[in-house]
């Protein structure tokens, strides 16, 4: 039917967020395309999920459900989502960046021949001409990544392998179910058939699943308060953008001593050194303990309503004003800019 | 008799994307890539350290890098012999140019039949990339299990190897039957320094085709030691379908590059005004420095 299918992560009973947003972003790619959107479901016990499902617009369900099938194991996954794509056809295959969806991703691409393009930050439909052929392809996923340690952004394309396949990371895609579900079908596929002993070599002896660990390092956008941010409260509205942005939030010592943030989010001599993509610093006075941690970002934007901060010295772009107007605007502006 | 085990850790040699200085910057402020300097991809070292670890724990197991590239990519089996391999092969070929992750892990899979180890540890991915696809699709095309994100190889027993991996979220033991694919995070153990004689040992270490471009080394009698000598595999040696190498067996193809630039740094100020802020964050998006 050459229709789009996402592969939907669970954990605990709880679609991940990452899959609604490839969905919201699928379904719009599947309108561009006049196809239909459908899900992959894995699992023990997670048709209870399908409403969900129906609510961001997936017009078709596939699930395997089996005890076995509790926790996420490459073997027993990859070879239920390789049989299912077998079968279906999907000339669009999307996957969540997670440490789940790199492992699976590849593992199917591998053995379905298909190209796979990983991290996409954006995902687009259009033609493409081969210069040495002349021949002409319609309607290709453009996937669009960063490459080269973020110095270059790349449009990848496959031009003849089936399904084409990205994956996508948590938060840089919106999450929006529509006003009213569709009245989707499910198909329940037959797990027996497709498993056998050998795909359990692999077993799970110890799981350990925590909340979010903070990861200010590896995040290519850092959202840092200081003690100008004045309060624990306010210190939500930095929470509130780092989340639109898929960013993480940091914080001077200043702000970890009075409390107004945790100390694994620290940044400065006594804490982490971070060059970020963009470094967006929020009540931050700049002294030099802490910019030593920072100053290396690759854009700095300063917020601060002293205009002589020395922080501002060191942005890029040093906005005077006060946070709880900026903030604000800024959160505002990117949800009426972004795609 | 104690148990030995042969190991291939996958390395590759990659162009140092995380500090790029101003002498790697072009005037337009895009990155001259060729600038850049090739060093060995840092997630591969935390695999090479993995693989001695067992080898010290088993003594008379061997520990062989297998690396993929240009000539200049033996580079990378020295490196590894100065800090405790055994060996390794180089595996170049004009035929292999242009290879996506796909034609890439062909490749290597054909080369590691060819040694047939009892595991193969890499790197979780490389940072030119940061795919994380290799490892995966080399465990696929060699029908073996795959164990991805380890942070450490906890210990044998029963012919079952247990390995710790730290998930974005958590963590998980898992074991698993040999031949394996093991890849390794960042926040593995770091490898050991060089050490000095295994330096002494093999700094004349050398391909074929090395020896071959170097007029003045030439009266090294000392290479005639077959144990200084680096392989080079090329398609002829590994076999397999030549359609599965290179720009043919790559599905994905590349549309378009837009290069990022860096402006100079030049405090811009900035109000709390609507505008200010709105034209700051369209900016941003269009210069996908935010999604």
């Amino acid at each position: 039917m050459n229709n789009i299918i996402v592969y939907i992560e669970t954990e605990n009973g709880k679609i991940g967020d990452v899959s609604l947003e490839l969905l919201t972003k699928a379904r719009s790619l599947a309108k561009g395309l006049s196809c239909n959107l459908e899900a992959l479901m894995i699992g023990h016990k997670v048709s209870e999920l399908q409403n969900e499902l129906f609510a961001y617009g997936v017009q078709k369900i596939h699930i395997a459900d089996d005890p076995r099938l509790i926790n996420y194991l490459t073997l027993p996954y990859s070879a239920i989502t390789i049989s299912l794509f077998k079968e279906e056809k999907p000339q669009v295959a999307l996957f969540g960046a997670t440490s789940l969806g790199r492992d699976l991703a590849p593992r199917v691409s591998s053995a379905l021949k298909s190209g796979l393009t990983a991290d996409c930050t954006s995902l687009e439909i259009g033609d493409h001409t081969d210069t040495k052929s002349g021949t002409i392809y319609k309607n290709l996923l453009y996937q669009i990544r960063p490459a080269f340690g973020g110095n270059i952004i790349a449009t990848i394309i496959n031009p003849e392998c089936r399904p084409q396949m990205a994956t996508v990371r948590e938060g840089v895609m919106k999450k929006e179910p529509l006003e009213s579900p569709v009245k989707g079908k499910v198909n329940i596929l037959d797990v027996k058939s497709i498993l056998n002993n050998e795909d359990f070599i692999v077993e799970i002896i110890e799981r350990h699943m925590e909340e979010r660990k903070i990861d200010i390092k590896g995040s290519p956008v850092i959202i840092a308060g200081g003690f100008g941010v004045g309060s624990r409260d306010n210190f939500k509205q930095l929470f509130d953008l780092a989340h639109l942005l898929g960013a993480e939030v940091g914080a001077s010592r200043a702000a970890v001593d009075a409390g107004f943030a945790d100390h694994a989010r620290q940044i400065g001599q006594t804490g982490v050194t971070v060059r970020p993509k963009l470094f967006i610093s929020v009540g931050i006075s700049g002294q030099i303990q802490h910019t030593a941690g920072m100053d290396e970002s690759a854009m700095i934007i300063s917020i601060n309503s002293d205009p002589d901060a020395p922080i501002h010295q060191i942005a890029d772009y040093a906005i005077v004003g006060d946070l709880n107007e900026v903030l604000p605007k800024m959160i505002q502006s990117y949800k009426k800019n972004s795609k | 008799m104690t148990k030995t085990f042969k190991i291939v850790v996958l390395a590759k040699q990659v162009p140092d994307t995380r500090n790029v200085g101003k002498n790697a910057m072009k005037e337009d402020g895009t990155v001259n890539r060729a600038a850049l300097p090739a060093i060995f991809n840092p997630e591969d070292m935390n695999a090479l350290e993995q693989a001695l670890r067992i080898k010290d724990r088993f003594p008379g197991s061997k520990v062989l890098l297998l690396t993929m590239g240009p000539s200049r990519a033996a580079e990378i089996i020295r490196e590894g012999f100065f800090r405790g391999a055994d060996g390794g092969v180089l595996l170049t070929d004009r035929k292999f140019a242009g290879a996506d992750t796909l034609a890439t892990s062909y490749a290597l899979a054909m080369a590691i039949k060819k040694m047939n180890p009892d595991m193969i540890i890499a790197g979780r991915q490389a940072i030119d990339g940061d795919t994380a696809q290799v490892g995966p699709q080399v465990a696929e095309k060699l029908n073996l299990p795959q164990v991805t994100y380890a942070e450490d190889i906890m210990g044998f027993e029963n012919d079952k190897i247990t390995i710790k991996r730290r998930l974005e979220r958590g963590v998980e033991v898992v074991t698993s039957t040999l031949p394996v694919v093991i890849t390794v995070n960042a926040t593995a153990a770091p490898c050991r320094p060089r050490n000095a004689k295994q330096l002494m040992r093999f700094k004349h270490a050398r391909t074929l085709t090395e020896e071959q471009d170097n007029e003045h080394n030439s009266y090294l009698p000392i290479f005639s030691l077959e144990s200084l000598i680096i392989p080079e595999w090329g398609v002829a040696d590994v076999g397999g379908d030549e359609a599965n190498y290179g720009l043919s067996g790559s599905p994905t193809k590349v549309k378009k590059i837009e290069n990022i630039v860096f402006q100079a740094k030049e405090s811009k100020r900035l109000t709390s005004a609507d505008q200010d802020i709105d034209s700051l964050i369209k900016e941003l998006i269009s210069s996908h420095t935010i999604g």
